[in-house]
């Protein structure tokens, strides 16, 4: 039982971070129609960039913010840049223009910052906390506390304030939205500073625990897709849901399986679910226009 | 007699294998060589995917490790010659490319790449874990062909880097006129209208599902063979081969020469196979500028580097 608990423990934690991911993936799949690859690069962004603050001699709270608010002027590049000037072109190349950025973000990150595995320390000390026969890192509590917050924080947004309503316009029909006068290319802006913070805020949050390198990005996006998917694409409530049964499933599937194919869990679920259940558990259906 | 544009590019194509070697100076470049044809082989396969149907996939060197590792694996476990390793290699992976296709073909865009992803990805996981097999990271070794001794009983008497360099540009070569017959049968006309419009194409009695299918089958085996071609040509092969770089790196080189044309395609697997090559002492910096040649490419190529560069000769023939 006591075994349960401690994979149910760490599925949470790490179900946190695929969540925020997700979440970040949605946000800009709401506002833009488009799946950002890139999306795991913020997260070793975040991770990666309050290192580098950090050993500068910043105190880590400031080190994680000046990450975070990097990382979010990032995303916004990335769509002045990269995603704007390829409006209405075919999905392929879409994809293959934010996989582009999400290498381009690994390989910079490369020069800048080696190959080698960084870390800072936890945010509240190493002691592992004991509750019915396991044992709980304080930081996995910060990633836990930090998915919580920012879905809240994200649903307030979209529910009662303008802008976020302005965003929620945009998804639904973005010529409407232009014709009620929301300046729709400014909803792409905000949307993607706010999924690169999101993403930089899980980077920040995981690295304590699961140390960061340069390349951890594509495993990451791929998994917060998964999750996205999981719960229906495009619904955060989906994302967050999604994210949290897939940590789980992989940590059971390393507990009882094979820690070996624990990253295998992600891909047999994205194709289980694209093959049964196309629309995810939250996901709505809809039809082509033609 | 005027050529027609099949003929032309075949010709353009053979031209090319043949006459450039009179520039090499060493035997290291008939190896760049191969190895640019070999890509080109498995480029040539992803033309007939994206170019032609207007479908991705994030995963095909998932089936260039399947005909890799079975060029190494079936000759020591079975007793299987390696010639026929090969053969069986390429019906393996359009077999298990015909089941994981069907299902996944069904979808679109982001779906069918993260699908292909996680099924190169896969692979490549069990490429590496299962070391009693596979050798595990290390890798393993890949028993001679005896392809090389074949040429010298006919009186070909080549050193092994020239040897392959001719083997990959016969190869490449066959490659490029099946898939610009496939271009204008009627499966090629029929990919080419779903990659227009599917809903146009099944409006006019087009089985979309079935078309998809093959185009994805048949890439499927050029990526197989190219693997293949690999294994023999080191006589070691590892994991890397089937990883998600190597799968990126051929997409890049489709759209990068001109998803649309085989020629274009090959020229674009020329240039990325070249550039690290050119740019050794800046081999850090190679995933960045693959990145940005990727984005660079889509925002302001969409139909390529060859063809671009074509219209502007042309335009200023006018």
């Amino acid at each position: 039982m006591s075994e349960l608990l401690q994979f149910l423990f760490s599925g949470l934690t790490v179900g946190a971070v695929y969540a925020l991911v997700a979440l970040g993936f949605t946000i800009i799949y709401n506002a833009s129609d488009v799946v950002n690859f890139a999306q795991g690069e913020f997260v070793m962004l975040g991770g990666m960039l309050t290192v580098s603050a950090y050993a500068a001699g910043l105190p880590l709270p400031l080190a994680a913010l000046i990450a975070i608010v990097v990382t979010a002027g990032i995303g916004v590049a990335l769509n002045k840049l990269a995603i704007e000037p390829a409006r209405g072109a075919p999905v392929v190349s879409l994809i293959i223009i934010t996989i582009g950025a999400s290498i381009f973000l690994r390989g910079a990150a490369q020069v800048l910052f080696g190959k080698q595995i960084h870390r800072f320390p936890s945010f509240s000390g190493d002691t592992p906390l004991r509750i019915g026969g396991a044992t709980i890192l304080p930081q996995s509590l910060w990633v836990m506390a930090g998915g919580i917050a920012v879905f809240i924080a994200l649903y307030l947004f979209f529910t009662r304030t303008l802008t976020g309503k302005a965003v929620l316009a945009t998804s639904n029909n973005r010529l409407a939205a232009q014709l009620v006068g929301i300046n729709t290319n400014w909803v792409m802006t905000l949307s993607f500073a706010l999924s690169a913070a999101i993403g930089a805020l899980a980077g920040v949050l995981i690295t304590p625990i699961t140390n960061t390198s340069y390349d951890v990005g594509i495993a990451l996006a791929l998994k917060g897709f998964a999750a996205a998917m999981l719960g229906g694409m495009g619904n955060p409530k989906g994302a967050l849901v999604g994210g949290i049964l897939l940590g789980i499933i992989e940590a059971l599937t390393a507990g009882y399986l094979s820690s070996q194919y624990k990253d295998a869990a992600a891909f047999v679920i994205i194709l289980l679910v694209l093959f049964f259940l196309p629309q995810g558990l939250f996901g709505a259906r809809h039809t082509e226009r033609v | 007699m005027r050529l027609g544009p099949k003929s032309t590019t075949l010709l353009v194509l053979a031209a090319l294998i043949a006459l450039t070697p009179v520039f090499f100076p060493s035997s290291f470049y008939y190896r760049v060589g191969s190895l640019i044809f070999i890509n080109g082989l498995a480029v040539t396969g992803m033309v007939i995917l994206i170019g032609y149907a207007g479908q991705i996939s994030l995963g095909h060197a998932g089936f260039a490790g399947i005909g890799a590792y079975s060029c190494a694996l079936m000759p020591v476990h079975w007793g299987v010659p390696v010639l026929l390793a090969a053969v069986l290699g390429a019906l393996i992976s359009a077999a298990l490319a015909w089941l994981v296709g069907r299902p996944i073909l069904r979808l679109k865009g982001y779906y069918l790449a993260v699908a292909t992803l996680g099924f190169g990805i896969l692979v490549y996981m069990v490429l590496m874990n299962e070391a009693w097999l596979t050798g595990g990271p290390d890798g393993t070794a890949v028993p001679d062909s005896g392809l090389r001794d074949m040429a010298k009983a006919i009186g070909i008497n080549l050193k092994n880097s020239e040897f392959w360099y001719w083997f990959c540009g016969i190869v490449l070569t066959i490659g490029a006129w099946l898939a610009l017959n496939l271009h204008d049968s009627p499966t090629g006309r029929a990919l080419r209208a779903l990659h227009g419009s599917e809903i146009a194409a099944r409006t006019v009695g087009v089985d979309v599902a079935k078309y998809k299918l093959q185009a994805f089958v048949i890439s499927a085996v050029y990526a197989s063979v190219a693997g293949s071609l690999v294994a023999l040509q080191n006589q070691f092969v590892t994991p890397d081969i089937a990883g998600y770089m190597h799968s990126i790196e051929w997409v890049t080189m489709t759209v990068l020469g001109g998803a649309g044309s085989v020629l274009g395609a090959i020229f674009g697997a020329g240039i990325l196979t070249l550039l690290p090559q050119v740019l050794t002492r800046f081999a850090e910096y190679e995933q960045l500028l693959l990145g940005l040649i990727m984005m660079l490419v889509m925002i302001f190529m969409r139909d390529g580097l060859l063809p671009q560069v074509l219209r502007l000769i042309r335009g200023k023939d006018q």
